[in-house]
């Protein structure tokens, strides 16, 4: 194996044709460790508020449904609210994270179960890392209190997010997460994934169809302090 | 070096049959108004555009100068991150290191996603043959797995099947599910989410490629729009990400600088659906998650396109726009390539890798249009690099079959209708632009020897044949 290994890179070392192989080796890690940023769209140089309003409008249009909601007392009635009006049950699976933990679920007479989703849970309810306006994405970072299936398995997604979460530009929000992430032992969370709109499919004749394997439903909670 | 299951040698014969077969026909007319058009609007919305396929060049042309070194560093971060990485010089080599790893795992349901390194390499037929069986999670692929045919569009695999078609399949397929119409497809989409459901949970390995490898992270990305690749390999206890040497890039930020460009080129969508970001195996406390996380590097000659004239190609990121774009691809679909990679990018890559003379057709069968390279985010010069083939082939001493054999080729599109339509009006502009100053070609490309010695009569404006489609019009 380790002989495939020097060949290729032999190899490659023989194509790139350097003169100067201990520069090119400074470039390198002067760049790895730099985290220069490439060009920000300009549509992203707003205020937060303003932001936000960005991120809402990219979302919806690419099919998720947004709402906002002043604190995160007001989840449990704003998540059966978001059901009712889809002929949904109001049970759900929700992912243990400690800012969900500490609501009163039964509340918006919902009932959750906190774990990852089993196969037959139709709904899930998670809590993003943040969202970046610029292309109205959410941002889920796995971890203990953050299993990544919830964004995949359940046929509605639901997802919280907070407004001061809600970054301008993706580089924005990867300086946020390796911040976050610092003293953890790890660079970065096992998973992340960018999630923008629902699951979809262009496969049978270039028709744009909804949810094949992932959810069906993206609905995001916006909640505007804390 | 090998492509798998390479048949470009039947080129003629397969577009023939393309062009007449009314169902790719059909379905190819709509790639302009779906794909393409979309894209012009998602650049549209972009003012950055342009700039940001500059910069990405740029990224990329830094990567492929430090590759060594960008590898070394992407290796050491998988392996800090608890992954695995696995060298392949070709085919042969990273089959067996699949195989290995899946036998370990005592596999015997293999998902998965989308993987174009997958197809190049022949992963299922491999797999099969030992007992195991892969399931392509897309639901492209998963069609024309079921149809038993490789694909025809990097990212549409499915691109030649109509609704009527994959509504056949589904129900020969799926005898305990409930018979679809033709026009059900909103039926046929549940019984692939059922179908595939099952096997996602019962997977012991899943596969994927990657659209990118960061060597600061020593992350692999899938950008996905149906979410299988995730299921692929979010359940199975292993997970394999298969990857050409050329898809590593240095950074996070260097990463969505591309990523700006990738899905809005590909489908006009400003992001994909999903894109996932991917370190190392199930960490303490994690409730999901594979346990194992191996990253497959193949070279498969790779590695000899650096410092040739065809190097640049190594910054392809997969899109498909150079297929959606190129006029020839749009007559004749990607079957008729006979190799893994179809369309402009194929049209290089596959003799890149395999060998002119296994693909000797490909580079000839293009008007040089230029369409290609005009819309690929990464600014490859694709003409460029096909009439670098095109001279290679004359030069190769063999310059008297080839140069009959390049006439009779254009002769041979040139006899056929819609090829020939297909090839000269949208070819005009370019060819004009050339030609305009002395009215005459001293060399076209597509007739070389023909035009060594005599002038071709260049087009002048649009070609009668859009002039009459034109003014009928109106
Ligand atoms: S050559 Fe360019 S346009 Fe074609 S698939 Fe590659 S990146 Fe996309």
């Amino acid at each position: 194996m380790s002989e495939a290994r020097n060949a290729i890179l032999a190899r490659v070392k023989g194509g790139v044709a350097r003169s100067d192989d201990d520069a090119a080796r400074r470039a390198v890690a002067e760049r790895l460790a730099g985290h220069t940023r490439g060009l920000q769209p300009k549509r992203i140089d707003l205020d937060q508020e303003a932001l936000v309003d960005l991120f809402a409008e990219n979302a919806q249009a690419v099919d998720a449904t947004v709402s906002f909601i002043n604190s995160a007392a007001d989840l449990p009635e704003a998540i059966a609210d978001y059901l009712r009006s889809r002929n949904m049950p109001a049970l759900a699976a929700i992912a243990p994270h400690p800012d969900l933990d500490g609501i009163d679920w039964s509340a918006g007479t919902m009932e959750v179960h906190r774990r990852a989703p089993e196969a037959n849970d139709r709904i899930g309810i998670n809590r993003c890392f943040a969202a970046v306006a610029e292309t109205g994405t959410l941002v889920m970072a796995s971890g203990p209190d953050s299993p990544t299936t919830m964004n995949f398995l359940p046929e509605t997604h639901i997802a919280v997010v907070a407004a001061s979460e809600i970054t301008g530009s993706y580089e924005d929000m990867w300086d946020r997460l390796r911040s976050a992430n610092r003293g953890s032992g790890e660079a970065l969370p096992r998973t992340v994934n960018m999630i923008t709109g629902t699951s979809r499919t262009g496969d049978i004749e270039q028709t744009l169809q909804t949810g094949v394997h992932g959810p069906k439903a993206l609905h995001i909670v916006v909640v505007k302090e804390g | 070096m090998t492509v798998h299951h390479l048949t470009s040698r039947d080129f003629k014969a397969k577009s023939t049959a393309a062009l007449e077969d009314a169902v790719l026909q059909g379905n190819l007319v709509k790639l302009k108004d779906n794909f393409l058009a979309r894209r012009t609007k998602a650049k549209e919305s972009l003012p950055e555009f342009e700039d940001l396929r500059d910069a990405s060049v740029v990224i990329k042309k830094h990567t492929i100068a430090h590759l060594d070194f960008y590898l070394e560093a992407f290796e050491a971060a998988v392996t800090a991150s608890g992954g695995r990485v696995h060298w392949a010089r070709d085919d042969t080599e990273a089959r067996a290191i699949v195989l290995d790893i899946c036998k370990q795992e005592n596999a015997k349901t293999v998902t998965k996603g989308k993987t174009m390194v997958g197809e190049e390499i022949g992963i299922n037929p491999f797999l099969e043959a030992h007992g195991m069986t892969p399931i392509e999670t897309d639901l492209g692929e998963y069609i024309i797995q079921l149809a038993k045919e490789p694909p025809s569009h990097i990212i549409a695999p499915a691109i030649h099947k109509n609704r009527q078609q994959v509504a056949a399949l589904f129900n020969e397929h799926h005898p305990h599910l409930e018979h679809r119409g033709d026009d059900d497809v909103d039926g046929m989409l549940a019984d692939a989410r059922t179908v595939l459901r099952e096997q996602f949970l019962k997977a012991d390995v899943g596969i994927t490629g990657a659209n990118f490898l960061i060597a600061e992270t020593g992350q692999t990305v899938i950008v996905t729009n149906e979410g299988n690749g995730d299921l692929t390999q979010l359940l199975p206890r292993v997970h394999i990400a298969l990857a050409g040497i050329e898809k590593v890039v240095p950074t996070l930020e260097d990463t969505m600088t591309i990523m700006r460009v990738l899905a809005r080129s590909a489908t006009g969508q400003e992001m994909s659906s999903y894109t996932t970001f991917s370190a190392g195996g199930r960490r303490k406390g994690d409730l999901d998650g594979p346990e194992a996380f191996h990253v497959v590097l193949l070279d498969n000659g790779r590695s000899k396109l650096l410092g040739s004239p065809t190097e640049d190609i190594l910054r392809c990121i997969r899109c498909g726009c150079c297929l959606n774009a190129c006029p020839v691809y749009g007559k004749i679909g990607g079957h008729a390539y006979g190799s893994t990679y179809s369309g402009p990018v194929g049209a290089v890559l596959t003799p890149s890798l395999a060998g002119l003379s296994e693909a000797h057709h490909l580079p000839n069968a293009s008007s040089l249009c230029g369409r290609c390279e005009e819309v690929c985010p990464m600014r490859i010069p694709i003409p460029k690099m096909l009439r670098h083939f095109r001279e290679e082939e004359v030069a190769s001493g063999k310059a008297p079959a080839t140069a009959r054999r390049g006439i009779a080729l254009w002769a041979w599109f040139a006899s056929r209708p819609g090829l020939y339509r297909a090839m000269t009006s949208l070819g005009t502009d370019m060819l004009s632009r050339f030609g305009r100053k002395r009215g005459r070609f001293s060399s076209l490309p597509m007739a070389g020897a023909w035009t060594a010695t005599r002038d071709l009569a260049s087009p002048q404006g649009s070609s009668f044949q859009s002039q009459w489609a034109k003014r009928s019009k109106s």
